[in-house]
């Protein structure tokens, strides 16, 4: 279990000091993949160095298995990280070593013995779907193979935790697919702690169980994925939930209301069974909808018939759905 | 010029000259190779010091020692080489119990160029991506381990480099020691040269001179570029279809599911 209690960092700068991270408190539990999302410049990066202790907290605690970080001495601290691997944007390989070499590093570091930690190396190729690369260097390999390198470095100390900084961030949408369902079957497999850092709210919904939402180095929101997507209570949740906003200004003088998706299986039958059951014919004016974990997350905002009689038997059908909450819009503006 | 046509040929087919420029070779090789090696060793050492040391390094040293540290490198180095050799030849007397000859040149060829290497291990280790640094410090290495696996290994092909640059930067410092006592061609060139207007042999040494430069500079960038494993190595042509193979197994690696 990953604990921070309290943690603030401060940075130094020219115009006086920058607060980063401001009194953050978090629990992670073991064998979820916590997602740490914000804008740029929110703090994520520095809360997720924080913890293994890459950036020096300047107050609070790091609690990882009850033990203190922050009060280990440096050699305790260096065998802590080893338990606690890290990959990033930039990958982070070392150019002048094959991928095998990259691999067998950090049981180098802990003394593994080469033959060993070869035969190690070589099984972590085949788990990240690069066997054929051993003897072939980081220049020679895409972005997505260098990061299931990374990855298998990561792999090789048998860390609990995994902080996951960007790692999707400089890949296109496919190979960040790819190595999410990696990092999530590692996840399964393993049992491996995963902390995911990105702006990327998709990455969340991918595979994050549990989210924090970060803004302006104070977490603002936390808790299960479905529950921030169902209803993000602060501005800066809405604003990585709905990135484009709801577009109100398209809106015409009519009937409108917002209905909201919880979990529901699925929202296109909806508009479809209210034209054919009620036989109400409605406008999609807007929508931002998505699917988590196979459920229905988002709003829509519908144009009711001029008819008032149409409109009420709309709403009343709309109202009487599991799984969907309605309200009217009455202060729209065309 | 029929004089310095006449002086060329005698310096080219004399016996007597061939043994001098023979020994001359042979003075200049040794000497500049060995404090070559010492420049390089000592030069290593606190190149590194002064990357690991820094206030941001990945082993902090205290900043006054760093001060110091950069303040006499930078003295030496502002020192003209002939002057610093004047300087420092009572410490070949007491090193190596003379104070003319190629030998004696030795200890002031190390101590003139040894800030000078630093300067240029410093250059090539500040080189190492900062995050290749991080990420060994989230595996768990100790300051010597980023040091000794991970800094000097990545930056490998910079320090032949600068090792290359070195030699040849102590080859001509060793040329110009002729001037003061030491040994080699420098000393044949100004000797013959600039003392017995005999341009000739002049000619003979520097071209000799060159040539070493040239072999050194050679097999140097050669090295250095061989060992660069940063670069993508060009795909050669018959390995076409063997790569659009690996492309294609590679897209149909991504819609399978893993493991």
């Amino acid at each position: 279990m990953i604990e921070l209690k309290h943690l603030s960092k401060t940075f130094p700068t020219a115009e006086g000091s920058f607060d980063a991270l401001r009194e953050i408190d978090l629990t992670i539990a073991d064998g979820d993949i916590f997602g740490v999302v914000g804008m740029s410049g929110a703090g994520k990066s520095t809360l997720v160095r924080c913890i293994n202790l890459l950036e020096r907290p300047t107050a609070g605690q790091v609690l990882i298995d009850g033990r203190d970080m922050t009060a280990l001495p440096p050699k305790e601290l260096r065998e802590m990280r080893r338990s606690i691997s890290m990959i990033f944007q930039q990958f982070n390989l070392l150019m002048q070593r094959t991928c095998l070499g990259n691999i067998c590093f950090p049981m180098e570091i802990a003394g593994v013995k080469p033959a060993e930690a070869r035969k190690r190396a070589l099984e972590l190729l085949e788990i990240v779907g690069l066997p054929d690369k051993a003897d072939a260097y980081p220049a020679q390999l895409s972005g997505g193979q260098k990061q299931r390198i990374a990855i298998a470095r990561a792999l090789a100390s048998d860390p609990k935790v995994l902080l996951c900084d960007e790692a999707t961030s400089a890949l296109d949408p496919t190979t960040t697919r790819s190595i999410l369902r990696l990092i999530q079957d590692i996840n399964r497999r393993m049992g491996i702690t995963v902390i995911v850092i990105t702006h990327e709210m998709t990455v969340v919904e991918e595979i994050c169980s549990h989210v924090a939402i970060l803004d302006h180095g104070r977490m603002v929101e936390t808790g299960a994925v479905e529950e921030i997507f169902q209803n993000p209570k602060t501005e800066a949740g809405r604003r990585l939930v709905y990135p484009d906003g709801v577009q109100l200004d398209q809106l015409p003088a009519a009937n409108v209301v917002r209905i909201a998706f919880n979990g529901g299986s699925s929202y296109e039958p909806l508009i479809a069974s209210l034209a054919i059951d009620c036989g109400v014919k409605v406008n999609i004016l807007g929508a931002d909808t998505r699917n988590v974990n196979g459920q229905a997350f988002g709003t829509m905002l519908l144009g009711l018939p001029q008819d008032s009689g149409e409109a009420a038997k709309a709403l009343a059908y709309l109202r009487a759905q599991p799984d969907v909450t309605v309200e009217e819009v009455p202060d729209y503006h065309g | 010029m029929d004089k310095v046509m006449e002086q060329l040929m005698e310096a080219l087919t004399s016996p007597r000259m061939h043994e001098e420029f023979l020994s001359g070779l042979w003075d200049t090789i040794y000497s500049s190779v060995l404090a070559t090696a010492a420049a390089c060793l000592l030069g290593l050492i606190l190149g590194v010091l002064l990357v690991a040391g820094e206030r941001d390094g990945v082993y902090p040293l205290p900043a006054p020692l760093m001060k110091a540290l950069n303040l006499i490198i930078n003295i030496l180095r502002s020192v003209p080489f002939l002057i610093l050799m004047i300087f420092v030849l009572p410490l070949s007397s007491v090193l190596v119990g003379t104070k003319v000859g190629t030998m004696a040149s030795i200890p002031p060829l190390i101590i003139a160029s040894t800030p000078f290497v630093a300067r240029l291990v410093e250059a090539a280790l500040r080189e190492v991506d900062k995050g290749v640094l991080e990420a060994a410090q989230a595996m768990g290495c100790s300051p010597f381990q980023i040091v000794w696996k991970v800094i000097l290994p990545e930056s490998l092909p910079s320090l032949i480099s600068a090792a290359t640059t070195s030699f040849i930067t102590i080859l001509s410092y060793g040329a110009m020691s002729g001037a003061i006592g030491g040994g080699g061609l420098g000393k044949i060139a100004i000797n013959y040269g600039y003392y017995k207007y005999n341009v000739g042999v002049m000619l003979v040494a520097t071209v000799l001179i060159v040539i070493l430069v040239q072999i050194i500079q050679s097999v140097g960038t050669r090295l250095a570029v061989r060992l660069d494993r940063r670069v993508r190595t060009v795909e050669r042509k018959g390995r076409l279809g063997k790569e659009r193979k690996k492309v294609l197994k590679k897209a149909w690696d991504a819609h399978r599911p893993r493991i």
